[in-house]
Order: C-alpha cells, then structure tokens, then sequence
C-alpha cells in the first residue's frame, strides 16, 4: 500500500505540469528528424539541479518518451526515421500517408506508443529487480546472436529481390565497421582522413539514407508529396482504436518484446522495433500486405519502441547500467544529484524511484491527447504547405540535426554523401533498410563476436561459448524459424489473399513508395 | 619637465591599469562554453556536471554551458581545438592517457602538446574489481589462479588501448601472469559484463567499486587508499609498483591569452577547494587532484615518458630512436 503513497506524490499539479511540458517539448523534438532524446535531456539537465529529484526526473522521463513517439512523425509523413527506434515505421507508415491515410497511421502510432509505454512503465513498476537479472545474464555471445536475429530480417525487408537486399546489408556492414574499431583499436576504411575516426553516426546516416531520396524525388516530380483526402475526417481515433482492438494481441506481444528488448543495455529500440515487427508479420494473416502500408506494422514497431523507455529504465535503476543512451544522460544527472542507483533505489529511495515511476506513467497517459493534437498539426501543415516551402524546411532541418548529434559538422558532410549515394542506389533497385540495418547492427554482431571468441578461447570452449548456452540456443531457435518459416509455412496453410481489404485500399501507391 | 613627465607616465600607467584591471578580474563576464569530448553520461560529463553546479559561486556569478563533442575517443573534438575561438569563452575536457596515446598510436588529427591544459582536477585511479559473488577474496588469489591457468582469466575493460588496457597489460608484467583482456564499448558495458560474470574480473576504474553495490574491488592504482573504499589496498601495498589511472582536465584553444589561462586554471582550482565539490566528488569515488597550469609542463612530461615507455612494451608503437618524434 505504501507504493500507493507514492502515486499521490506525483499527483501533485507541479509535476503533472512538468510532466505534460515534458511530453509536448519531446514529441515536438522527436518529430524532427536528427533532434534526438539524448540532445533533448541533456539540454535540460541543469534546469533539475534546481528542483526536487524526483520532479527532476519525471520531467527528463516525460522529454524522453515523448521523443521516442514524436520519432513517429517524421517516419510516417517524411519516410524519416527520426531516430533509429522508428526505422521500421516507415516501412507501412509512409505508405499509409503516401496514399492518403497519414492521419489514421499518425493516430494509431499515438495509440501504440501509449499502450506501449504503459507495459514498459509497469513491468518498471512491479517486476524491476527481477528483470534486471535478464540483462546480467545475456553476454556478448547473446548479443552476437540477437544481432545475427535482427540481420535475418533483410530477407523479409528485401521482398522481391533477395540478393540486393544481401548486397545492400554489407554495404551497411562496410560502413559499420570505419573508424577506430571498439575490440582492437584497428583504424579501419578512414581513408587517411581523421575525420572518419569517430565512424559513420547512425543518426546521421539515417536522415541521409532516408530523406534525401524522398527530397530529391518531391522535387524531381510534379506530384503532390502525399495524396490529400477531399473530406476532413478529424482524427480517426474510432476507426484507430477499433483496429488496435482488433490487434490487441499483436499490441501486446509488441510491448512484450519492447519492455524486453529495452532491458538489454545497448540493443535499443531499433531493435525491438524491428523484432516486434518481424513476429508481428510472421504471425500475421495479412503478412503480405505488410511494407504497404499495413497498420499493424505500425501499431508493432510503435508499441515495441516505446515499451523500451520503461525497459530501458530497469537495469538504469537497478543495476547503474543505462539501456539506452537518454538513461545516460539520466543515470548521470542522478550521480550529480548524489543519489546512488542500485537495488537499494527501491528501499531506501523508494519516494523517488515510485515517484518517478508513477510519472513516467502518468507522462506516457499523457501522451495521448498530446500525440493526437501534435500529429493532426503535423499532418496538416505537411499535407497543405506547397512543395516549395516543405523541401527547403525539411532540406534546413537535415542539415541542422546532422550538425547537431555530435555537435560535428563531419556528420553534416557524412549524411549529404550518404544521401546522395543512397538515391543513386535507389534508382537501381536497392532500399534504404537493409543499408540501415547492417549499420546499426554491424557493430553490435561483431563486438559480441569477438568478445565472445576471446572468451571462449581463454576458456578453451569455443563451441560452448557460441551454441552451448541456453539464451544463445534460444535466440539461434528464433533466428531458424525466422529464416525458414517462409519456406514452411505455405505448406502448413495454404494462403489466399485478404478477401476485403479496407486497410490496404491501394498496391498501387505504396509501389512508388520507396 | 622632468616632474611632469614621471607624473604623465605614472598616471598613464594608471590610466593602463585601471583599464586592464578590471577586465582581468572580471572573466567570465558571460557564460562559458564547456565542451566535453565525449557523449553524455560517461565519467567526463558527470565530473563537468559537477563542477557546472559550482562555476557560478567561483567565476563571477556566471554559468558555464556543457555541449557534446563525441566521436573517436574524443579524437574528434581535440582535434579541432585549436580552430575554435580563443577568447577564453570556450574551454574543453581533456583526458590522460587519452591525448598522449592516440596521437602516438596512429593519426588522430592532432598532437598531444597541441591540447593546452590548464588543470587536471581530478583522477580516477585502475582497480581490480570482480562480482560480488566471486570466489576470489583478494588480488593475490586471482593472480594464483592466473598463474595456474595461463590466458584463462579475462578482464572486461572499455576499449583497446585504453587505460584499461594498459592496466591489464602492467599487472601482468607485474605479477608475472597472462590474462586475456575482453574490451567493450564504454565502461558500462564492461560493468554489465563483470557483474554478469561473463569474464572473471575487470579491469577498469575506482569509480565503478563505489558507484556498483554489485562488485567488490580487489586493489586500485593509487597512490594511498581511498576515502570511499578504505578497506581497499593500494597496487604499491600489495607490492605491485603500479600509480595510474584517467586523469581528466580542462583545455583551452590555441592563442588563448595566458592571462585567461590562469583565470581558467584559478577557477577550476577554487572549486576544486569547495568543500561541498569535494565531498560529492569523493563520494563517487573521484580522487581530487591540484596539477594547476604550474605544474602543468613537469606532470605532462612525466605521462609522456610513461605512456611511451609502456606502448613501446605493449608493441603499439615502434622504440622511440633519438631525435624522432
């Protein structure tokens, strides 16, 4: 009953008041594509020097799931991600605007992110110390292989044309792997230049592989950026919600795999997105339609990416180690604070820990009305503003939130060549992702690789070390039926298309889409 | 005349003082960019959190302003330095072993003198830390174990080259052991390995035995024991000759005048004397230390002569032959 005192505690109007400010200055920067969660709690943290910790902390929460949603945005109206977390958003986000449908997918994305949020928040509130465990017990072996999972996805991203797909993904794996390496400290693929020792910035790369295509196109064609319906149709919330019932439990396995994911420091959203999205396909009955504009691919990789916030906070609190980097940020603007993370957070500390946990839920509720309000707005001024005016703002704002990641005008240069080159590809058939996906996960696969070969043969068991722990046979368990179950699964039950099809009204406009 | 003119200079000089007076007394009269090499949430950005919360009580009422620079170990903001404005109004964290390994090991963009420091201000020194679950009491019992199993005990560490590296790579020298050394990406990933029990030990800094409930630190590298670990003997106790460990600074930008310099080096040195700063930085594990813009040139030189001399055992760097460098 005590924990209930807690929830009071964050009742106050002060920290309701911070918690929705919060809400609406991350969603609005994680709308912008390069304008991350991290730059976003950073920015602020001396602001809550001044205030009372747990305050402090539920408004540097509220910025930062606010953010991850507002990524939503830019992927579903720009085919941006605006940040790694919402890749695989664009994949049905875009096509949904694309064919006149940005203001349904904005709304369910708000609806995802919400539910999302509150299962990562919860299982922070009841299940934390236990949770924790799960972090600890996953190696650099697991993360080879989590990676190596998330890697599998280039067949089903890459529909159509395999090999380009596989071409792509070690385009992706090459650049993953410029600058100094993390395990061995070789210099590798700089070139000579010192510049290119930091490596490629995945952000940056991002709103290159992404924008600068859809820019280049809205300018070389006469066609309006999205299709706009003739009668205003207000949010959509009835037909949202009436869809996320339908798939609550693609919402629920979703947040399931987020919270999880979100525990492991350093795996991140993107792939939780990813995963929720492959499982949400996998198991799906319309799996076909999904990467044209298939809602629940949205309400998927929405729902995963959000439920990381409240994972991600677990081995934060529990264990002093951040999941993510806006935990970071967090973790440290605890230590100047001088509150010590660790089990006893939830003892000795409780006031503050239960008091922030309860605002994070209520920050993520909050969301909600803040999303729809933000979302419609968005949509409207991206929809009516002339082409004129949208290329050079969104052209302005890639420059600017390039620059602004690491403060690096490098990273500027980094996403304009990436940009172009990606474009060039693009007209010969090869996608942004699977670029994207060796990138992220490139560096996450060989570090586990290597890490876990310099311990298995310290401990002369290198078979053991890859195959012969329980978690790692479980993932590689996934990673088979991942890669196989295409080839299995039409003789298990023979498909045949969607009979009505609401939701997938037009092939046609998702076929230009990329 | 003659009067008249000792009078007009003395009251130019006057004038002249007056002038420069007050404008050397009133640095900072805005607030000061402080630009830390490194993303934020790691040891360098906490440390400048908590130096920004008392800039203000010792730098005239004025805020400093940290902004993130990262990317190849911080290579990427030195190296770009000595191109920004040198009004003073712009400082920048600064790392030993950091500067003077990279430059030495490969092209970084810059080189380890063009880093003007005016004060290190603290150190966190290497130490031996292991779960706390782990059957080794002391350091002499995984330095048993080591000699029993050679290559079979791991450290995780934060990166390759680094002063965790070098750590593991001395205590082998030292105890006359080989351990394998697992690097990974920042400190607390190899903190989420040790606890894991995924390597035997870490090697890595004093910080993390404070700040982790869940580890239990063997030995650390410093000169004297540390108030926040008193039950934790030194290297030197333990008849290991080993003093080391990051120290972290703070730089200017090249044609910064040396005035500003002293100013810079002054600030950092009275809040290094707060005792509230103080208390938080022990607290967490951070040793304090005064190596002011004085005693900047010997203390530099000395880490030179140091780090070289154990890149060239570590075979990073080729012997040094005279007049090179």
């Amino acid at each position: 009953m005590d924990r209930l005192q807690y929830l009071f505690d964050a009742l106050t109007p002060l920290n309701i008041a911070l918690a929705w400010a919060g809400v609406i200055a991350g969603t609005v920067i994680g709308a912008l594509p390069g304008l991350s969660a991290t730059m976003a709690v950073a920015v602020l943290v001396p602001i809550t020097f001044s205030m009372d910790p747990a305050s402090g902390l539920i408004m540097l929460g509220a910025i930062y799931t606010g953010a991850i949603y507002g990524g939503a945005f830019a992927a579903i109206l720009v085919n941006t991600p605006g940040t790694p977390s919402a890749i695989a958003t664009t994949f049905d986000g875009f096509p949904m605007a694309k064919r006149g449908d940005g203001d349904l997918a904005v709304t369910l994305a708000a609806i995802a992110s919400v539910c999302g949020g509150l299962v990562g928040a919860l299982a922070l509130l009841l299940l934390a110390p236990p949770l924790a465990r799960v972090a600890l017990a996953f190696g650099p072996v697991e993360y080879f292989w989590l990676a190596m999972l998330g890697l599998t996805l280039i067949a089903a991203l890459s529909e159509g044309d395999l090999l380009k797909g596989l071409m792509g993904a070690c385009f992706g794996l090459l650049l993953s792997m410029i600058g100094v390496a993390v395990v061995g400290g070789d210099v590798r693929f700089t070139l000579g230049m010192p510049q290119l020792l930091g490596g490629v910035e995945i952000v940056s790369a991002l709103i290159g592989l992404y924008c600068i295509p859809v820019l280049i196109d809205m300018v070389s064609t006469p066609k309006a950026h999205l299709k706009v319906s003739t009668t205003p149709r207000g949010f959509r919330l009835g037909e949202a919600l009436g869809l996320a019932w339908r798939h609550k439990v693609n919402l629920g396995r979703s947040s399931v795999i987020g919270t999880l994911v979100g525990i492991l420091p350093g795996a991140g959203g993107s792939i939780a997105g990813l995963v929720a999205y492959s499982e949400s396909r996998r198991t799906s009955k319309r799996s076909r339609h999904f990467g044209t504009g298939e809602p629940e691919g949205i309400m998927a990789t929405e729902s995963a990416n959000n439920a990381t916030v409240g994972g991600g906070f677990i081995p934060t609190l529990v264990l002093g180690i951040p999941g993510t980097p806006p935990d970071a940020v967090i973790l440290g603007a605890l230590l100047v604070q001088g509150i010590r993370t660790g089990p006893s957070l939830f003892t000795d500390q409780a006031s503050i820990s239960f008091t922030f946990i309860y605002g994070l839920l209520i920050a993520t509720v909050l969301m909600l009305p803040t999303g729809l309000l933000i979302g419609r707005y968005a949509y409207k001024s991206i929809i009516s503003l002339p082409k004129a005016v949208l290329v050079p703002t969104i052209a302005f704002m890639t420059v600017i939130g390039s620059y602004a990641i690491q403060n690096s005008a490098v990273d500027t240069v980094i996403m304009f060549t990436l940009g172009v080159v990606g474009w060039v590809l693009a007209r010969f058939g090869f996608k942004p992702s699977p670029i994207v996906l060796g990138l992220v996960l490139g560096q996450i696969a060989e570090q586990g690789f290597v890490q876990g070969w310099l311990i298995g043969s310290a401990t002369n068991d290198l078979v053991g070390m890859y195959f012969g722990r329980p978690l790692s046979i479980g993932i590689i368990a996934f990673i088979v039926l991942s890669l196989f179950y295409p080839l299995i699964a039409p003789r298990l039950k023979p498909r045949r298309p969607a009979p009505n099809a609401p939701e997938t009204s037009s092939r046609k406009g998702a076929a230009n889409a990329d | 005349m003659e009067t008249f003119r000792t009078l007009m200079g003395a009251a130019g000089l006057a004038v002249a003082l007056a002038a420069a007076g007050p404008a050397v007394a009133e640095y900072p009269e805005k607030p000061v960019t402080y630009i830390i090499p490194f993303g934020p949430g790691g040891e360098s950005d906490i440390t400048a959190r908590m130096q920004q919360e008392f800039w203000p009580k010792h730098a005239n009422d004025e805020e400093v302003v940290i902004q993130y620079k990262p990317g190849g170990g911080g290579s990427q903001a030195w190296s770009q330095l000595n191109s920004m404005a040198s009004d003073g109004y712009t400082i920048m964290g600064a790392n030993v072993p950091h500067t003077i390994l990279q430059p030495m090991i490969a092209d970084s963009g810059y080189q380890t003198d063009d880093v003007n420091v005016v004060h290190y201000f603290h150190y966190t020194p290497d130490a031996v830390v292991v779960p706390k679950d782990s059957e080794f009491q002391t350091l002499q019992d995984l330095i048993d174990h080591a000699k029993e199993n050679p290559g079979a005990v791991t450290f995780a560490g934060s990166g390759s080259n680094s002063a965790n590296h070098l750590m593991q790579q001395q205590l082998d020298k030292l105890a006359g052991i080989t351990t394998t050394y697992v690097p990974f990406k920042g400190t607390g990933a190899a903190v989420q390995a040790i606890m894991g029990n995924q390597t035997t030990a870490g090697a890595t800094y004093s910080t993390v035995g404070v700040n982790y409930p869940e580890t239990r630190v063997l030995a650390v590298a410093a000169e004297e024991r540390l108030p926040s670990l008193p039950d934790v003997p030194t290297f030197q106790e333990l008849g290991l000759d080993w003093v080391g460990g990051a120290y972290r600074g703070v730089a200017v930008p090249a044609g910064v005048s040396e005035d500003i310099k002293q100013q810079v080096s002054d600030i950092v040195s009275d809040i290094n004397a707060d005792p509230a700063f103080r208390q938080k930085m022990e607290d967490g594990g951070f040793v304090l230390t005064a190596i002011d813009l004085e005693k900047m040139p010997a203390f530099l030189e000395e880490q030179k002569a140091k780090y070289r001399g154990i890149a060239e055992e570590m075979g990073l760097v080729e012997p040094q032959t005279a007049g090179s460098e």
